[in-house]
C-alpha cells in the first residue's frame, strides 16, 4: 500500500513538470490555434544559457535564474513576432509544420554549440536529498517542482482573472474581431502570450535541469505536456494540469504495477484511449464546426 | 491553367506530346544511369527512391486529404521489419514478402484512421505521434524482432537472379517508385482521388453531397501507410540492417518536410522534395567534408560552437528550410514550377 502512495506521488511530482509544459502549449494553443512543437525548445535553450551563466561566468543562480526567466520571456515573444506572424495564409498545418522548424532550429543550435554530452548543472539542491512524510519518500526537487508548480498554477489563475493585459488575452481568444474593435492590440497580446507560455515552459526546464541536462531533455517533458493537454482538451487551463497529473500518475502506476519497460509510451496509450471516447478532450466544450 | 474540356482529358495519364517525350527522356535517363555512374550515386539514388515512394504515400493523406500524419515512420519500420521476418522466418520469397508487409502496414493504417475519423489538427498530430513512437519502442522490445540489436536483411534473390549490389537493387527499386508514382496518380484522377481532395476541402460539405468519410478516411490512412510499409521493405535492402532508433520521430519529421517543400496536393512535388532533401542528408551527414564550406564550418565549430556536435547543423539546415518554405511559398517546389510555367507561357503579358 505504501508502494502505491509512493508511486502516486511521484506521479503527481513529475506530472507537475508535464502539467507546466502542458500549460505553456494550451496558452499558445488559445492564442494562435497551433500546437506548439517548439515549446521543449523554448526551454530548452534558456536552460543552456542558465548553465552557461551559472558555470561559465560564475554568476550565482538568484541572479542567473531571473535573467534566464528574463530571457526566455524574450524568446517567446521574438518567436511570435519574428516568424509565427510573418505566416502567409496560415493552415492548421503550415502552422504546426512552422513550429517543427523552429524545434529544429533551436535544438539543433544547442546540440551544435554544447555537443550531446551530459552536463551538470550547479543547481542549489542536490537532487539526492529527500524528505520523508511518514513512510513516503519524495525528492526535495521533486518537493520543489510540485510546489512552483502549484505556485505558478496561481499566478496565472490570478493574471487571468484580475490583470487587465491577462483579461485583455482571454478577450482576444474568445473573439478577435471584436477584441481588436475594443481597442486590444491582438497581435501584441498574443505575441505576450507566447512570451508568458516560455517563460512558464522554462521554469518547468530549469526544474528538469536539476536531473538532467542536454539537448534532448525537454522532448519527453514537451511531449507528456502536451499529451496530457490533449487529454485535458487542449483549450483548458485547468484541463491541461488535470490531465498531466493523470499522465504523470498513470505512468508510475502502469511503471510500478506492470511494466516498467513500456512506461514511457502508455502516456500515448492514454491519448488514443481517451480521444476515442471524447474526441476533443475531457474538459473541452464540445465545439459545433459551421460549414 | 489548363483548360478541360471533358472527362477524358481530366483522367488521361499524358497530357500532352511533350510530356510523353520529357516522360521517356527521364525513363531512359534512369535506365542508362546505373551503367555509367559510380557506385556511391546509384546508392544515393536508391535513397532517394526510397523516400520517393515514402512522400508519395504521405502526400496522399496530407496533401490530399488534408489529415497530418506525424507517425510516419512507424509504418516504414513495420514495413521494414515485416519484410525481413516474413523472409527469414517464414521463408517467404521477397516479391511475395513486400507486398504482405506493405498490407499489414496498410492494415495498421486502417486501425490508425479509425480513431483518427473523430479527430482533426492537433489531436490527429498526438495520436499519429504517439502511434510512431509507440511502435518502434514495441517493436524495440519483441525478441523475434532482434530487440536493441536489429535484425540484418537476408540475402536478396528473386529466382535465380542475385541482387549483391546497389545496381541490381536499383533494377529492381526503380521500376517499383515508377509504378507506385503513376498508381498515386492514377488514384488522384479516379473517384477515390477526388473523394479525399473534397475532404481536404470540406469535409461536412462532402458527407452530405455522399462521400462515405469512414471509408475514404481510412482509406487513406491505408493507402498511405501501404506506401510507407512497401518503402520501409526496400529500405531494409538499401541498408541491409535495421535497428529500432533508425524509426525515430525526426524520420517521421523528415517525411513530412519532404512532402511540405516539395508541394502537398500535387505528384511531381513530393518526387522533387524527396529527392531534393534526401540528398542534402546525405551530403550533410558528412558536412565537414564538403569543400570551402567544411573548412569554414570547422573553424566556426572550433572558436564558437563544438565540434563534436557540428553535425547538428543538419537540424539547423532543415528547420530553416522549414519556415522558409511556410513562410515564403507555402506550395513548395511544385508551386514556384507553376508560377515559372504560368511566367513563360504568358510571357509578356
Amino acid at each position: 500500500m505504501i508502494d502505491f502512495f509512493q508511486m502516486i506521488l511521484s506521479g503527481i511530482a513529475v506530472g507537475s513538470s508535464y502539467a507546466l509544459m502542458g500549460l505553456g502549449m494550451v496558452l499558445i494553443y488559445k492564442a494562435s490555434e497551433v500546437p506548439n512543437f517548439v515549446q521543449g525548445e523554448m526551454a530548452l535553450l534558456p536552460v543552456f544559457i542558465a548553465y552557461m551563466l551559472l558555470s561559465s561566468y560564475g554568476l550565482p543562480y538568484y541572479v542567473a535564474f531571473p535573467l534566464t526567466l528574463i530571457f526566455a520571456l524574450f524568446l517567446g515573444c521574438f518567436l511570435e513576432f519574428a516568424v509565427l506572424r510573418r505566416a502567409k495564409e496560415p493552415n492548421i498545418l503550415g502552422l504546426i509544420i512552422i513550429t517543427i522548424g523552429m524545434e529544429m532550429l533551436l535544438l539543433g543550435f544547442v546540440s551544435w554549440k554544447f555537443g550531446a554530452d551530459q552536463r551538470a548543472m550547479p543547481f542549489p539542491i542536490s537532487t539526492y536529498d529527500s524528505i520523508i512524510i511518514g513512510d513516503i519518500y519524495i525528492s526535495t526537487i521533486d518537493m520543489l517542482t510540485l510546489v512552483v508548480a502549484l505556485i505558478i498554477m496561481l499566478i496565472l489563475f490570478l493574471f487571468f482573472r484580475y490583470s487587465k493585459i491577462g483579461v485583455a488575452m482571454k478577450a482576444t481568444q474568445q473573439n478577435e474581431t471584436a477584441a481588436a474593435l475594443m481597442g486590444i492590440k491582438t497581435h501584441r497580446v498574443r505575441m505576450i502570450t507566447w512570451g508568458i507560455s516560455s517563460l512558464v515552459g522554462c521554469v518547468a526546464g530549469l526544474l528538469l535541469s536539476a536531473v538532467l541536462t542536454e539537448p534532448y531533455m525537454m522532448w519527453d517533458p514537451m511531449l507528456k505536456g502536451f499529451a496530457g493537454a490533449v487529454v485535458g482538451g487542449m483549450t483548458s487551463l485547468p484541463g491541461a494540469v488535470f490531465g498531466a497529473y493523470i499522465v504523470g500518475v498513470v505512468e508510475h502506476l502502469f511503471g510500478g504495477y506492470v511494466s516498467i519497460e513500456f512506461k514511457s509510451v502508455v502516456a500515448f496509450a492514454i491519448i488514443v484511449l481517451v480521444l476515442c471516447i471524447k474526441p476533443s478532450g475531457l474538459f473541452a466544450r464540445h465545439y459545433v464546426k459551421k460549414v | 491553367m489548363d483548360m478541360k474540356r471533358n472527362y477524358y482529358e481530366d483522367v488521361q495519364l499524358f497530357t500532352s506530346g511533350v510530356i510523353v517525350f520529357w516522360l521517356s527522356v527521364l525513363v531512359i535517363g534512369l535506365a542508362i544511369f546505373p551503367f555509367v555512374a559510380k557506385n556511391y550515386y546509384v546508392y544515393v539514388a536508391n535513397y532517394m527512391a526510397i523516400n520517393v515512394i515514402v512522400v508519395i504515400g504521405l502526400n496522399l493523406l496530407v496533401g490530399y486529404t488534408g489529415q497530418i500524419s506525424l507517425g510516419h515512420a512507424g509504418f516504414f519500420a513495420i514495413g521494414a521489419y515485416g519484410t525481413i521476418v516474413l523472409m527469414t522466418k517464414a521463408h517467404f520469397p521477397f516479391l511475395l514478402a513486400l507486398p504482405v508487409a506493405g498490407l499489414i502496414a496498410a492494415g495498421f493504417g486502417f486501425l490508425l484512421g479509425l480513431p483518427a475519423l473523430r479527430l482533426e489538427g492537433p489531436y490527429l498530430a498526438i495520436a499519429t505521434l504517439g502511434f510512431g513512437i509507440t511502435t518502434t519502442q514495441i517493436i524495440g522490445k519483441i525478441k523475434a524482432f532482434g530487440e536493441r540489436q536489429g535484425l540484418h536483411a537476408p540475402e536478396l534473390t528473386i529466382g535465380t537472379w542475385h541482387l549483391n549490389t546497389d545496381r541490381d537493387f536499383y533494377l529492381l527499386l526503380i521500376p517499383i517508385t515508377l509504378l507506385l508514382a503513376v498508381f498515386a496518380r492514377n488514384i488522384v484522377k479516379t473517384k477515390v482521388g477526388r473523394a479525399f481532395i473534397s475532404i481536404r476541402d470540406a469535409d461536412i460539405a462532402a458527407e452530405t453531397m455522399g462521400v462515405n468519410l469512414t471509408l475514404y478516411k481510412t482509406l487513406a490512412f491505408a493507402v498511405s501507410a501501404f506506401y510507407a510499409g512497401i518503402g520501409g521493405g526496400l529500405y531494409a535492402f538499401v541498408l541491409r540492417f535495421i535497428e529500432p532508433e533508425l524509426f525515430s520521430l525526426f524520420m517521421s519529421v523528415m517525411f513530412l518536410t519532404m512532402a511540405v517543400v516539395g508541394g502537398l496536393g500535387s505528384i511531381l512535388g513530393p518526387i522533387a522534395g524527396a529527392c531534393l532533401l534526401a540528398w542534402l542528408d546525405l551530403q550533410l551527414r558528412n558536412i565537414l567534408s564538403i569543400p570551402y564550406i567544411g573548412e569554414w564550418l570547422e573553424a566556426l565549430s572550433k572558436s564558437y560552437f563544438s565540434i563534436t556536435g557540428v553535425s547538428n547543423i543538419q537540424l539547423i539546415v532543415f528547420g530553416f528550410i522549414l519556415i522558409m518554405i511556410m513562410l515564403f511559398e507555402p506550395l513548395g517546389i511544385y508551386g514556384i514550377w507553376i508560377r515559372t510555367k504560368k511566367y513563360w507561357k504568358t510571357w509578356p503579358f
